[in-house]
């Protein structure tokens, strides 16, 4: 063989060469849109409605026990720790669990199911569509739902008054970018999948672990000092110090910070999983 | 100058240990209907996976020239470009179970970078094209197994393309399902389109394909037109027999003066199968021997594929 064919197929083996996007992840992401539409009662549903009873009965329930909570380290200026109502300590901290969570699902389960039961994706790269466009556009798509999931659910949280910042505005775009980060990761899981099964481990030994370690619940200051480094680097932690202070009508202490841990690895993470993905369907 | 649609040039792939597809290397003419025939695991599928850029070949050239570019695409740098103007049919459908038959070919031609209204304007006669008119809002779960493989046919030709890449496509269909997807093929054909088709059924391949390749174990065995093949391999006449006491035909030696008249006997399961110049004398002296059945006809592409491939089950299949 030539060596210009050696260079070809070797080029083409490597799962870690550029991402090969065009537009043609737009139709995917539409598709996804179309079926969603026709499903889109039952699915509000189940989006909304969990994240909403938790909120309540934890936030009133809790919040009449636990009265105030300290909002240290999440606000500019450096002054002394705010203390805030338990409701908004929690609302704030459990929307970036709910845009965490739909994501997530998005991203392993309804993908999964296309990737490997309905073969739809198959069917999609028969047609002028690369592996890489396809994940391009279950990402976003994973992300927009997480994206409609938090809308919903701050709509509620300002009907019920827990909030009225107008810094709110700048919360919902930033939790679009928390969907794709989500997303993004999950998307490493589901390229690593046999079954369906294998999500549980990542619900269950991350996400949930995840989700007490990142201030959600309850001030992060109560963790021991080792547990809390390793709080400060993970990615729901970075997400909540972002949101919390918009909730409160102020600005973070280390917005770049936060931002650029998100960015990081939302960015890192779309690679393995572009990489992982493509290996699966080198075959 | 016209060049092949599609040319295969030594084209090559192992998994692990496994060697799939072998120095392979063929053409396909424009308006051509090319059979690709072959046990299962003889790599039909990896060939067609390869001309689709899915599977990267571990070497040779493939490149089309489709839509009377003189430049040559190669396949799979040019991916994108080449399947834009293919139409492709897998083995297994792939189908969306939550759209009505007319949405999947609406979302898929969006796949193709057609506006949503240059799809709509094509959905109508690509239903009726499927015989789907009537179906046109029934959702895929809802349709029967012959219905769903004219609805995947119909779905590769949204981008109305020159050719057609069909893996298995009457595979579990019944014989008037099957019967209607010959007549579509046939009608493409008329209409110009190229067809790569692989399948199982001897039938099918020699009702349709103007040429055929026969692949074993990832190798060409043998290409060309079916007559000109069952005339190179065969001898013309076949004559099974079958029936108590058939078998001692093939075997015993006072049948050896029997024998000496056909120039290959063969033997699958109870039936003996005679191979010959001329049956006549053959016939004339198992005439005698009236508790044996016998069926006279000509040799065939089975006959053919058997000889080629062997009569042995694989234990791969």
């Amino acid at each position: 063989m030539t060596t210009h064919q050696d260079s070809t197929s070797a080029e083409a083996q490597s799962i870690w060469r550029y991402p090969d996007l065009s537009g043609r992840w737009w139709p995917v992401f539409m598709r996804n849109l179309l079926v969603w539409r026709k499903l889109a009662i039952p699915s509000l549903v189940g989006n909304i409605a969990e994240p909403l009873m938790w909120l309540v009965a934890f936030g009133y329930g809790m919040g009449a026990l636990v009265g105030e909570v300290s909002a240290g380290g999440a606000m500019a200026g450096g002054e002394a720790a705010a203390k805030i109502p338990y409701i908004l300590f929690l609302a704030s901290g459990s929307i970036c669990m709910s845009a965490m969570n739909a994501a997530s699902f998005e991203a392993l389960y309804s993908a999964f199911s296309r990737m490997h039961v309905q073969k739809t994706w198959d069917g999609i790269m028969n047609a002028p569509v690369s592996l890489d466009s396809v994940l391009l556009a279950e990402m976003l798509w994973a992300a927009f739902k997480a994206l409609f999931t938090v809308t919903a659910i701050l709509g509620v949280m300002l009907a019920l008054g827990i909030s009225h910042s107008p810094k709110l505005l700048l919360a919902w775009p930033i939790l679009l970018l928390v969907g794709m980060m989500f997303s993004c990761i999950a998307l490493i899981f589901n390229a690593l999948a046999k079954s369906y099964d294998f999500f549980t481990y990542y619900f269950t030994l991350v996400l949930t672990p995840m989700m007490f370690l990142s201030g959600v619940f309850f001030p992060r200051e109560q963790l021991p000092t080792v547990v809390r480094i390793v709080s400060d680097w993970l990615p729901l932690t970075n997400a909540v110090e972002i949101i919390r202070p918009l909730f409160m009508g102020q600005w973070p202490q280390t917005p770049l910070r936060h931002g650029l841990v998100l960015a990081a690895y939302t960015v890192l993470a779309f690679w393995v999983a572009l990489a992982l993905t493509r290996r699966r369907f080198r075959s | 100058m016209r060049h092949p649609l599609l040319q295969i040039q030594g084209l090559s792939k192992h998994y692990g240990s496994a060697v799939v597809v072998n120095d392979l290397s063929f053409e396909i003419a424009p308006g051509e209907c090319l059979g690709v025939i072959g046990p299962n695991g003889a790599g039909k599928t990896t060939t067609i996976r390869m001309c689709l850029g899915l599977t990267v070949p571990d070497a040779g050239n493939i490149s089309f020239h489709l839509n009377g570019e003189d430049a040559g695409r190669r396949m799979p740098e040019d991916a994108l470009a080449i399947k834009a103007k293919l139409g492709v049919v897998s083995q297994f459908d792939t189908l969306d179970p939550d759209f009505s038959c007319a949405e999947n070919l609406q979302v898929y031609g969006r796949y193709f970078g057609m506006t949503a209204a240059q799809v709509r304007a094509r959905v109508p006669s690509l239903l009726e094209f499927a015989s789907l008119s009537h179906k046109a809002n029934s959702r895929p779960g809802e349709l029967s197994g012959g219905m769903r493989r004219r609805l995947s046919l119909a779905r590769a030709l949204v981008n109305d393309p020159q050719l057609l890449l069909l893996d298995e496509p009457t595979t579990g269909l019944d014989p008037q399902a099957r019967h209607l997807m010959w007549e579509r093929l046939q009608l493409l054909m008329q209409q110009g389109k190229s067809i790569l088709l692989t399948t199982h059924f001897m039938d099918e391949a020699e009702r349709l394909c103007s040429r055929l390749l026969v692949l074993d174990h990832g190798k060409k065995i043998a290409e060309g037109k079916p007559k000109a093949l069952i005339a190179e391999h065969l001898e013309p006449d076949v004559v099974e027999v079958y029936g108590a006491g058939a078998l001692a035909l093939a075997e015993a030696a006072e049948h050896a003066g029997l024998r000496a008249l056909a120039a290959r006997v063969e033997v699958s399961g109870e039936t003996v199968f005679f191979y010959t110049q001329d049956a006549r004398p053959l016939l004339a002296r198992l005439a005698s021997s009236s508790h044996l059945r016998t069926l006279h006809r000509p040799a065939n592409l089975e006959d053919l594929f058997l000889k080629l491939t062997g009569r042995k089950i694989r234990e791969d299949a």
